[in-house]
């Protein structure tokens, strides 16, 4: 039985569809309620539809889910794209003065609010608003009193005045829902935990802080300026340096460079600004100097749809720059997961000297859940790996080859200023000590050596990476197989799916590049009908995979209209599969946004 | 038992390179390379305490020739690796080196910004006015009418003028050299590297294997020192601009501008006010932040 509870908030760009979002959220966690939240927006400011699912549950809540419970509409238009969707059980809250209630099925509570009569302040632009939010929290069971102390924070700024009319405004609407709505069934309980809600974006932000990073620079790009815009705000109190450079082919380079001169450093856009980024990320890599670069992809190609989500850039991440040479790839699973990789990507970037791409994605970064605060640990490992940061009493009489071939590929990096240390770094071809091997002394013996001392830092790389885990018990009918941000709802999907008495389990790759192909495939050996799901149009983990490893699923889900999976896409497919219908389904987004 | 030793006065000598140059017998690069390496010795800074980043291109070899640290990056990039380097460690001593190509084509963007940022870095664009290392294409200060191989029947486009840009880009101090004139040359280095903020030197450094019209002897014809007019004031930003655009019979070099009431970049980032460089800071952030950061979130 789903224990859930889902508020959606539909507008227009610009009708303050994220505020009262914002409060849900708070006091869904303040009241140690777990959370899950989805925007699907478009790219515009004024106008357009905003729609904003946030889902709420005692145990930790994967997704956004596949049913709303209560439907708050701003204007007609995100009434008229979504009353029909609603269920028996769930209600509709809505301005009667401006809104026509849609066709509701039977079940469905449509509860109108007279906003002019009850608002009495026609000056109040977000009347509508705190009315709705008021009454809704009166139906789901909430008290008045987290509702007051949040709005009481939200217009603190603004004077006493303003707190109060909005206080009253909310008093109005939650004693009006009192006498005039029909209270939720079962409403939602409450835990004496406190958890903390943020985006991907801020958690990558968040993980870089705890990583060490001394170093930022970006790019505005969607959906990834979310993260330039938390290192920006808080850059002073965390004595990081944050700076907006003019283009992302800027923003890799300034970003070697400050690693090349000792600090940890990180960037991140999305595919577009990826691309740009690409030449740079071979020079990270024949430097030898570690970068770590953030890329949340979006709908491509080209601009594509900046606003919505894909997993459509693994091959990019795969080829990026010309040439052979180590680089490490994974993709965050869960939000928490954006916070937790960070400094996992870091160590073993500045470990392997080498650059680090990790891979998230709209959903991810711009969606939101509660995170328990305890888990948000700064405590982190750090490992910077072989560096030379100060001259050691005989390091000045030695002579110090920055390139030195070693055993493991890994030669100890001395910092700009140190003293008996000074060499180039190039991007061209170079020997042990640095010098260029590409123009008058080329030597092919030499090159082979060089590239052999690179190459074998892959080994190192490969042995530091967990191979993924089976969740559920092996011998199940089905093998759902995703990557990243696909995790939430296909764990959801798999609890269905069992419950249905289709007995599932669920393999969830987070490691990319070092793949662990063989511990995959041999997990894989055991299943009885595979499927990979993936959010993009060709199936780029699906063909990857058998790249690596031969492996060869018995089906696949892919869904490329720029909407996030939900649970019953999933599980329909499933269904679909097994009876023998199709290997490749291809789910159909219902809710127009 | 332990020996104090005096600090030893440098030459030229302690800051030769691993290799010496592979340039053409000739080239304008060999006198760029001599003069710096004797400005720096003569300012006595320590090899290790400069970085002499480049680009690519002939003159963009220059970091293998010369002791110091040095980083080779990629056709363009080298102001922006260079600013991320003296972010990150602002104690060091930055010099960026390249050619007309690299800096005023495909890093022109680059070229503009850390201007704009004035970032505390010396510059030296080797300007050659073709692309030797293509074995000679137009590049973006070919004169109009230059038969090159990429444009055999001649440049119909108007050169940049990387003086005027300089100005209206906002760098701090803008001078122009010519490779065979080296004690003038060093001159313009040691002002630049003692200039707080971004400092740009345009040095005409002949092309002997591609560049047929603007030889030394064309240069000679024509340059003429902004030092040897009393008259002339480098803080005045209008008069500096009405130099920058004479070209043709007379060619002005020498400093053109400088002004020093402007922070660098790094001065004016407060989180550089106190600490020293972000290379050597503590990597955990206070525990009293941290418990801000996510209390936000709550």
């Amino acid at each position: 039985m789903d224990r859930t509870f889902a508020v959606a908030i539909g507008g227009a760009a610009g009708q303050g569809v994220a505020t009262p979002g914002d409060i849900f959220a708070k006091i869904f966690v303040r009241r140690g309620l777990h959370v899950n939240a989805y925007n699907a927006y478009q790219s515009i400011i004024r106008g357009g539809h905003t729609f904003l699912t946030i889902r709420a549950g005692v145990e930790e809540v994967k997704c956004f889910g596949d049913r709303i419970d209560l439907l708050i509409p701003l204007n007609q238009d995100s009434m008229d794209r979504h009353s029909g969707l609603m269920k028996s059980g769930s209600a509709v809250v809505y301005n009667s003065d401006t809104i026509k209630p849609g066709a509701l099925h039977d079940g469905v509570q449509p509860c109108p609010l007279p906003v002019n009569q009850l608002s009495k302040v026609s000056r109040n632009k977000v009347a509508q608003n705190t009315l709705a939010l008021a009454a809704s929290l009166k139906m789901i069971g909430v008290g008045f009193e987290p509702l007051a102390e949040i709005l009481t924070e939200q217009f603190m700024r603004k004077g006493a005045k303003v707190v109060t009319e909005n206080l009253d405004i909310a008093r109005i609407g939650y004693e009006y829902a009192a006498t005039n709505f029909q209270a939720f069934a079962s409403p939602l309980s409450m835990t004496d935990l406190q958890y903390a809600v943020l985006s991907g974006n801020i958690a990558l932000a968040m993980g870089g802080a705890a990583a060490g990073v001394r170093f930022y620079c970006a790019y505005p790009m969607s959906p990834s300026t979310g993260v330039l815009h938390w290192m920006a705000a808080h850059a002073r109190d965390a004595g990081i340096m944050v700076r907006q450079v003019e283009d992302e082919i800027g923003v890799i380079n300034m970003a070697i460079g400050a690693a090349h001169a000792g600090v940890r450093a990180m960037c991140a856009t999305s595919g577009g600004g990826f691309a740009l980024m690409t030449e740079g990320l071979g020079m990270s890599a024949m430097m030898e100097t570690p970068v770590v670069v953030i890329d949340v992809q979006r709908a491509g190609p080209s601009t594509g749809v900046p606003t919505k989500t894909e997993q459509g850039d693994l091959w990019q991440m795969l080829g990026a720059g010309f040439g052979d040479f180590p680089r490490l790839i994974a993709a965050p699973t869960d939000i928490l997961d954006c916070f937790k990789l960070v400094p996992e990507m870091h160590n073993l970037a500045d470990r392997f000297q080498c650059p680090g791409i990790i891979l998230s994605d709209l959903l991810l970064s711009e969606g939101r859940s509660s995170v328990d605060p305890k888990k948000l640990t700064f405590d982190v490992e750090i490992n910077r790996g072989e560096m030379i940061t100060s001259a050691g009493p005989n390091n000045a009489e030695t002579v110090y080859n920055r390139y030195q071939i070693t055993k493991s590929g890994i030669s100890p990096r001395a910092i700009p200023g140190v003293p008996g240390h000074t060499h180039t770094a190039s991007t061209d071809e170079h020997d042990e000590n640095g010098v260029l091997i590409s123009d008058e002394f080329t030597n092919p013996v030499r090159r082979r050596a060089m590239m052999e001392k690179r190459q074998r830092k892959v080994a190192g790389i490969e042995a530091a990476v967990q191979p993924p885990l089976l969740n559920g018990t092996s011998g199940a009918a089905v093998t759902l197989i995703g990557w990243g941000s696909t995790d939430g709802v296909i764990r959801e999907a798999v609890e269905i799916l069992n419950e249905e008495g289709i007995s599932t389990n669920h393999l969830q790759i987070r490691w990319l590049v070092p793949l662990n192909g063989e511990a995959i495939v041999n997990i894989l050996k055991s299943s009885k009908y595979s499927i990979i799901v993936e959010n993009n149009y060709s199936g780029q983990f699906a063909r990857y995979l058998r790249s690596e490893t031969s492996y060869v699923p018995n089906g696949y889900i892919r869904k490329y209209d720029g909407e996030p999976f939900m649970p019953h896409h999933i599980v329909d497919a499933v269904k679909e599969q097994l009876a023998g219908t199709t290997q490749l389904s291809v789910p159909k987004h219902e809710i127009m946004v | 038992m332990t020996t104090v030793l005096e600090p030893q006065k440098l030459t030229a000598a302690d800051f030769k390179g691993k290799v010496d140059p592979d340039w053409c017998a000739g080239c304008g690069d060999f006198g760029v390379l001599s003069s710096l390496q004797k400005v720096l010795a003569e300012m006595n800074i320590q090899p290790h305490n400069v970085i002499t980043i480049s680009g690519i291109g002939c003159s963009s070899n220059l970091p293998g020739f010369i002791n110091t640290y040095g980083m080779h990056t990629l056709h363009g990039r080298a102001l922006a690796v260079a600013t991320g380097v003296k972010m990150a460690n602002h104690d060091l001593h930055v010099v960026v080196t390249g050619g007309d190509g690299d800096g005023f084509g495909i890093g022109g963007n680059h070229f503009i910004h850390t201007m704009r940022r004035n970032v505390d870095l010396l510059y030296i664009a080797m300007d050659n006015q073709i692309y030797g290392l293509t074995t000679g294409q137009t590049s973006p200060t070919s004169l109009k009418g230059m038969r090159t191989k990429s444009m055999p029947y001649g440049n119909v486009e108007e050169p940049i003028n990387p003086i005027a840009l300089a100005l209206t880009a906002g760098a701090t101090f803008i001078a122009r050299g010519f490779s065979a004139e080296p004690k003038h040359l060093m001159d313009l280095i040691k002002q630049g590297l003692e200039h707080k903020g971004f400092s740009f030197i345009d040095v005409f450094s002949p092309c002997v294997t591609y560049n047929h019209d603007n030889t030394y002897a064309w240069f000679r014809e024509r340059v003429k020192k902004l030092e040897d007019d009393s008259s002339y004031d480098p803080s005045d930003w209008h008069e500096a601009m009405k130099r920058a655009l004479i070209w043709g019979d007379e060619i002005p070099i020498g400093k053109f501008f400088e002004r020093t009431d402007l922070p660098s970049l790094h001065e004016a980032e407060p989180i550089l006010d106190a600490g020293g460089p972000l290379a050597y800071r503590e990597l955990r952030i206070a525990s009293h932040v941290v418990q801000n950061l996510i209390a936000e979130l709550m």
